[in-house]
């Protein structure tokens, strides 16, 4: 039961985000949203990649009584993680700039008044 | 450097030389302009030609696998864990057939911008994007690894978003750009989580073991429906197209038209993930009706809502929405057609359709936003209303048109019709309305460019222009060649080029027999 927490925590956070995206009007606020699911996203990364007992991957002679592969964590979620932060950061800012852009033309973050292709 | 070793090193050159030249860039661009044009296009040229040397073997009959950092997939450190988790590239007869799309529409926009964004500003940052733009089309086409389709994802979502807020001293570029990356994003972490799902049962991301490993649980098809509605949502299907006429119409229109083979690149990952992930396990007509009824929404809302469209571009990015809605009709009836093993000929038959018709579309679709980008570069409008007379003036640009709009609309002689053919001939055994429909959209697709051709170039000339300049010219007429070429001889082309490519996504245990049984 306890191990589930994170799993839970996980699916509240993911849809907080969406909510966030789908009903907030503030441009900032759907940028706020996305990295809250991303987060999210990061963090099932991390809880899959966890194993009572484990060792970290970092040896080459294993300490007695470790087998392989049950024994030992294999480091792939962690690399996972890693790489969708970097990229989690280069999404956030370029949106944040875009944001910025966006207030320079319509002096707004309103999403309901930046519709100039609406018409 | 002999050919051997080329031939063998291909797939990670392909994708490893527009990266590096990406980031070059800046440096070349400080020289001067003239090296900087050079250096996009000698890169671009390398890129096709390199990619057109592989797909030579491929279409052979060869799979060709990379293993970075090791000979075999299978090597690990320490070598008890037998998993195979190095970033494999794994390139079969559709991954080469895509990834030549990429490359060529990438030549042509290239050679397109030279004289298209002349008058701009940032162009050294217009090439390293470009750039950019092909590394993630082409690591989408070409990976083996569940994760590394995310990363090349997310790598082009970034730089297309870049790229069409390019002309950022206009309020509704960035606004454009903000859609598409908000729809990418969520797609992409979509996408993401899926991947986690399917790694946190099978503890494997290569997809050949995946579909080797995977059982059709309850999580996994909750990752199915995460992937399936995330790349369907990139490649523009209805319901989640709304993003698509905002982000084609403010792009700059060599980048539309680099964005239309972008989409196609979620369209083969939908495909990819289909096929070659779920396949044996799926229930095949589910998800075939499924994609069926995506093809037939967008084709039928994509084209309703192009005809009353005044802003030219606008008028075809929804035109591209209904074109996918083929490809997702073909590949559709194809599955729908392949779980009965009766008509299975019919399915392959329906899949070389929707197959054929990714690479028609991508090229008389671009030429279609060239020349739009053509008429936007001498009359700096999008307005249908502000043109008329063209004709007079812009002779190459309006046989461009007229060559794009007759292929689009599948009239014989152009690639469409062919394409077109083998979609309405398959879909037929499923339920002759499929077939209707989709010639009535055609007929519907012909009416509204007879509409834009009237209004651009038919009339008396009340614009004093002159043609665009050479280099323009020359991007667009490298698309007319191939669609002229592929109109000419389409039964070469199923044959030796569509037919393996459809052929290697039907057969799932060939692909994985390249990772695991080698």
């Amino acid at each position: 039961m306890i191990y589930s927490i994170p799993f839970y925590t996980v699916v509240i956070l993911i849809l907080v985000g969406l909510y966030a995206m789908i009903f907030k009007r503030n441009l900032i606020k759907m940028a706020i949203g996305l990295t809250i699911v991303e987060s999210a996203v990061n963090l099932f990364l991390v809880t899959l990649g966890y194993r009572e007992g484990g060792v970290a991957p970092i040896y080459t002679n294993l300490p007695s009584g470790i087998s392989i592969p049950e024994g030992m964590v294999l480091p792939v979620p962690q690399a996972l993680t890693l790489t969708s932060i970097v990229i989690g950061v280069a999404i956030l800012a370029l949106m944040l700039s875009l944001s910025m852009m966006i207030y320079r033309h319509y002096g707004t973050l309103d999403s309901r008044k930046v519709r100039r292709l609406k018409e | 450097m002999n050919a051997d070793w080329l031939l063998q090193n291909s797939p990670a050159l392909i994708i490893a030389i527009p990266l590096l030249a990406a980031f070059l860039m800046p440096v070349i661009d400080k020289i001067g302009r003239r090296a900087r044009n050079a250096f996009a296009i000698i890169i671009l040229v390398i890129e096709e030609m390199l990619v057109l040397f592989l797909a030579y073997d491929v279409f052979g009959g060869n799979i060709h696998i990379y293993t970075m950092g090791a000979a075999n997939p299978l090597t690990t450190v320490p070598a008890q864990a037998a998993v195979p988790i190095r970033i494999v590239l794994e390139v079969d007869a559709m991954g080469i057939f895509m990834a030549i799309i990429s490359a060529t529409v990438c030549l042509a926009a290239g050679i397109y911008s030279l004289a298209f964004i002349e008058e701009e500003k940032g162009k050294g940052k217009y090439y390293t994007l470009l750039l950019l733009i092909l590394v993630g089309m082409l690591g989408m086409e070409l990976t083996g690894d569940m994760f590394n389709l995310f990363v090349f994802l997310e790598v082009l979502s970034i730089a297309c978003a870049a790229l069409i807020a390019y002309r950022s001293n206009t309020g509704d570029a960035v606004e454009g750009a903000f859609k598409f990356l908000i729809i990418s994003s969520i797609a992409a972490l979509f996408v993401l989580f899926a991947i986690a799902l399917l790694y946190a049962q099978y503890d494997l991301l290569n997809m050949a073991a995946l579909a080797h490993a995977i059982t059709y649980s309850n999580l996994d098809k909750i990752a199915l429906v995460l992937l399936v509605a995330a790349f369907a949502m990139k490649c523009g299907s209805v319901p989640m197209h709304f993003w698509t006429p905002d982000a084609y119409s403010v792009a700059p229109a060599s980048i539309t038209a680099i964005l239309v083979a972008a989409s196609q690149a979620s369209l083969y990952a939908l495909f990819r993930v289909c096929f070659s992930l779920y396949n044996v396990t799926l229930n095949l007509a589910t998800i075939g009706g499924a994609l069926i009824i995506f093809g037939l929404l967008s084709m039928f809302i994509g084209v309703t809502m192009a005809l009353p469209q005044k802003d030219i571009k606008r008028l075809m990015a929804y035109h591209a929405i209904s074109q996918t809605g083929y490809m997702l009709l073909g590949v559709g009836v194809g599955l729908y057609l392949l779980a009965d093993p009766e008509f299975s000929t019919y399915g392959i038959k329906a899949m070389e359709g929707g197959i054929f018709h990714i690479i028609n579309h991508a090229m008389y679709k671009g030429l279609l936003f060239l020349t739009s980008g053509a008429i936007f570069y001498r009359l700096k409008t999008r307005n249908l209303n502000e043109m008329g007379g063209l004709g007079h003036s812009m002779k190459w640009t309006a046989i461009f048109f007229i060559i794009g709009a007759l292929a689009i609309a599948g009239i014989p002689p152009f690639n469409g019709f062919a394409s077109k053919l083998l979609i309405y001939e398959a879909a037929y055994k499923v339920s002759p309305i499929l077939s209707i429909i989709a010639m009535l959209v055609s007929i519907l697709t012909l009416a509204s460019f007879v509409k834009v051709f009237h209004s651009a170039f038919m009339g008396p000339k009340i614009h004093d222009v002159e043609e665009v300049p050479r280099s323009m010219l020359a991007g667009m007429a490298v698309l007319t060649f191939v669609i002229i070429l592929f109109g000419l001889f389409p039964g070469w082309v199923v044959g030796n080029i569509v037919h393996p490519a459809a052929q290697a996504l039907a057969e799932q245990a060939a692909y994985i027999q390249a990772v695991i049984g080698g």
